[in-house]
């Protein structure tokens, strides 16, 4: 799996964070979205997934690697 | 089309008697029979109603679509929040690109770090108020000892308001959001407020601490960004869209979980933090307290679950029915704590998504996880029959929750 993030599409609503944290963090600044790992074992995929699923802005897509 | 307007449902519909936590029959036939359909609203307007949980998410995300409450087919709730749209512009009324740096100003405070931040003051806010209610009368009216005065000291602290100001914030936001709104009334409320945070953004000026209000004096009126009106406007909305519905999530949760008493004991008796969070995330989607549920109109043509929506018509996405899907969430009309309900629409979606959510996030489950630990006999005080429902305002919520223990 393979995470891209849309940082001007991001509204920093923290959804992706609260779903997945280890791969999602928020910039101090003004809440937008910051990816740590673009690429996450498989062990954390299903919160990544869920993070993209509930991303009000659309801002995270997966694709397959 | 005129022959059919005999058929069309007006909006809002009526909740069934005796069934204080669902949405309208009407709105679940809807749902089923013609998802996409038009409704008459209280100025004889059409607008289109959108009900799947899928519908609604694709409509709320569409760039598409309109918050701008000065287009002629905007669906308006009723007449005095049309004339109160009319003079007051606040994020919920703007559309991008002004939406979003209006919004990035304010994204900084809500961010998850901040929350967890606060989650002690909240955390000792909701035990000081239990301390003083198990100390007062029994029984006690919930709604006034314990949910509303919870997001008004809330809101103190996030604003960086001495507590002095609760009676004052409770007040006025009981005005604005009340059932039939006296428009006088709200207006004079609105500028008491608004003259209160002008001062307040003074006093951060003087003598900024750790809060919003002194991060936009120092950051914003200070460099001349916004002015002290600008910002006592940012002041209002983040009270007006914290308080009554934080309190109603508060008073009406306890009301659902008290008669689901097998709920209540999970939430209680668990001692899991993660059944906690999926409670008030169960809660959010079971109560979808939001009855105004999330007004657009259309900038383009447009299509949605198969019907096309024509450049300036009204749109309601409505959300409490999305979060009753079945496509989204099996056997929706249980309240089961247990279930996977974070993709609900309570706090709505896209860009216009609740900016407060994480706030109320954390409220909400640092109540849930006290209320009922520290009171395991809480009870209602008077038959669930008897208790009444705030049918027509902009948030709902029960009235007044008599409780004993």
């Amino acid at each position: 799996m393979k995470i891209t993030i849309d940082q001007h599409a991001c509204i920093g609503s923290g959804q992706c964070v609260l779903a997945s944290p280890e791969v999602f963090d928020q910039r101090d600044a003004d809440g937008i979205v910051v990816l740590l790992q673009d690429s996450p074992e498989p062990g954390l995929q299903e919160d990544v997934w869920e993070a993209s699923r509930i991303c009000p802005a659309l801002a995270i897509t997966l694709t397959p690697s | 089309m005129a022959d059919a307007l005999p058929e069309m449902p007006t909006f809002p519909m009526a909740r069934a008697t005796g069934c204080p936590f669902d949405p309208s029959p009407e709105l679940g036939r809807r749902l089923e029979e013609a998802p996409v359909s038009r409704v008459r609203l209280w100025d004889g307007s059409t607008p289109w109603m959108v009900t799947r949980h899928a519908d609604v998410r694709a409509l709320l995300a569409d760039p598409r679509v309109s918050v701008d409450v000065t287009q002629p087919g905007f669906p308006h709730t009723n007449a005095v929040s049309k004339a109160r749209d009319a003079h007051m512009k606040t994020l919920m009324q703007m559309d991008a690109p002004e939406h979003t740096a209006q919004r990035r100003l304010l994204t900084s405070d809500f961010t998850i770090k901040r929350m967890e931040a606060l989650r002690p003051r909240i955390q000792r806010i909701v035990d000081d108020l239990i301390d003083e209610m198990l100390a007062g009368p029994n029984p006690v009216d919930l709604v006034e000892a314990f949910a509303l005065p919870v997001p008004s000291l809330v809101i103190c602290e996030l604003l960086g308001s001495p507590y002095t100001a609760r009676d004052l914030f409770h007040r006025v936001s009981r005005t604005l959001v009340m059932d039939e709104p006296d428009p006088e009334q709200a207006m004079a409320a609105s500028q008491e407020l608004n003259a209160y945070l002008e001062e307040l953004v003074d006093k951060k000026n003087a003598e900024p601490s750790d809060d919003v209000f002194s991060r936009l004096a120092v950051e914003q009126y200070r460099t001349g960004a916004m002015t002290r009106r600008e910002i006592a406007t940012v002041g209002q909305l983040l009270l007006v869209a914290g308080h009554d519905t934080t309190a109603n999530m508060i008073a009406l949760g306890t009301t659902a979980l008290l008669a689901h008493p097998d709920q209540l004991s999970a939430v209680r008796d668990g001692g899991d933090p993660a059944l906690v969070t999926n409670a008030a995330e169960e809660l959010l989607r079971y109560l979808s307290i939001t009855h105004t549920e999330a007004r657009r109109v259309a900038r383009e043509d447009l299509e949605i679950g198969g019907r096309l929506i024509r450049k300036g018509d009204g749109i309601i996405a409505v959300k409490s029915i999305a979060n009753r899907d079945p496509s989204a969430f099996p056997d929706p009309e249980t309240l089961d704590v247990r279930r996977e309900a974070r993709h609900h629409v309570a706090f709505g979606f896209g860009a216009h998504q609740c900016l407060g959510q994480p706030l109320a996030r954390v409220e909400l489950q640092v109540v849930y996880s006290t209320l009922y630990r520290r009171i395991p006999t809480l009870a209602l005080a008077v038959p669930l029959e008897q208790l009444t429902f705030k049918e027509n305002a902009v948030f709902y919520g029960v009235r007044e929750l008599p409780v004993t223990w």
